[in-house]
């Protein structure tokens, strides 16, 4: 009888932080808000077909994932010429850099597959089944995106 | 030699739990974009994103009731009694729980029996709150808004429909409402009926007594209904 998934208000409680703090690590904190919407809104229209028994989590980080696609895709179309980008920076302005701001700049610049695998692994701590489910390969594919993703940022860590 | 081979192993490793460390941490929520600044302390960090998380779902939810992309929209409304759990439809006001009850149990069964896609959201409850603070203040002697009888089955409609007719200050016995609604199986089954009324207070099932006038039974505690029938005005 109760074959259906919970009410979508406890869903969202239950899974708001990881897909915030995936967000907020996959695109940055000023565009987080919108795919966070757009990933619960997405999750909403879908919703009353999934079973009692799906794996929540790992579905609602794969809409999250998608729409961290979107918002580096709508990103790279409006990017900035290089000048522009290093006024932004702040590089050289008066506040020291935070100890992670060259992990993050980096993994910013990893390929979308590889910056995914090392999110959904580490920031929202999914299986390698899932973190496959969620990218759309196998699951092989996916430990090696995660393994030379993992490789750059060591670089980066260790310079 | 070994020894400084053994120590520039364990120096490698901890770069790696640093970096695995820094990951799991998530990108401080002050990275924006390119500008890559100041992060929060460490210690308050998951904390703080915790809090943006929960803000977050709230505009979510807000904006789901808004654009009318839930089926069933709910908040707690304050009343003497408590906080009341108000659920309301594209219909209309479907479901009214008592502070005492489970919120997640009331929350799966509209789930089950409506539809899973429900949000926490004040705003569409907002009329409805304005009419029972109007009511249990006297202001007000009957309510305006449309209701939602999904939750009713055939003969429970047919006994809380009567029991909605009941004006204001006014009583019926468990026998005449089940007169009315032509129960065959007489006051007891229209009594179970009124019991498991989904929307106590709105559909008056406190202004059904027995017999000569004892307060018989009542789904949110016989305080509450006598509360009420003094509140109207008819003990």
């Amino acid at each position: 009888m109760s074959s259906g998934p919970p009410p979508f208000q406890r869903f969202l409680d239950t899974h708001r932080d990881a897909v915030w703090r995936f967000l907020v690590s996959s695109v940055g904190a000023s565009e987080a808000e919108d795919c966070f919407q757009e990933t619960f809104i997405a999750a909403l229209r879908a919703y009353p077909r999934l079973r009692a028994d799906s794996n929540l989590r790992a579905w609602v980080l794969t809409i999250a994932h998608r729409k961290s696609l979107d918002a580096h895709r709508a990103r790279a179309r409006r990017a900035l010429p290089v000048e522009d980008v290093a006024a932004l920076d702040g590089r050289g302005a008066t506040s020291p850099p935070a100890p992670d701001a060259a992990l993050w700049s980096a993994v910013e610049e990893l390929p979308a597959r590889q910056r995914s695998a090392v999110m959904l692994r580490y920031v929202a701590d999914l299986p390698h089944r899932d973190i496959a489910a969620a990218i759309g390969c196998s699951e092989e594919a996916a430990r090696r995106s995660l393994h030379e993703g993992l490789l750059k940022l060591r670089k980066v860590v260790s310079a | 030699m070994s020894a400084r081979t053994k120590g520039q192993t364990r120096s490698a490793e901890d770069r790696d739990t640093t970096l695995e460390d820094a990951l799991r941490r998530g990108a401080p929520a002050e990275h924006v974009g390119h500008d890559r600044r100041a992060a929060l302390a460490s210690g308050g960090a998951a904390a703080a994103a915790s809090t943006r998380a929960a803000a977050a779902a709230q505009r979510v939810s807000a904006r789901i009731a808004a654009e009318g992309l839930a089926d069933v929209t709910y908040a707690p409304v304050d009343s003497p009694f408590g906080a009341l759990l108000l659920a309301v439809t594209g219909r209309g006001l479907v479901r009214l729980a008592f502070p005492e009850e489970d919120v997640d149990s009331v929350l799966e069964r509209l789930a089950r029996r409506i539809s899973p896609r429900i949000v926490e959201a004040s705003a569409p409850l907002e009329p409805l709150r304005r009419e029972l603070d109007e009511y249990f203040s006297g202001r007000r002697r009957s309510f305006e808004l449309p209701l939602d009888w999904t939750l009713i089955g055939p003969f429970g409609r047919r006994v809380l429909r009567v029991t909605s007719e009941i004006p204001y200050g006014g009583v019926l016995s468990y026998a005449e409402v089940a007169a009315d609604a032509g129960s065959p199986r007489g006051s007891r089954a229209a009594g179970n009926a009124l019991g498991s009324n989904p929307i106590p207070i709105v559909i008056p099932c406190h202004r059904v007594l027995r017999t000569g006038g004892a307060l018989g039974g009542y789904g949110g505690g016989l305080e509450r209904k006598q509360y009420l029938l003094e509140l109207e005005g008819a003990l």
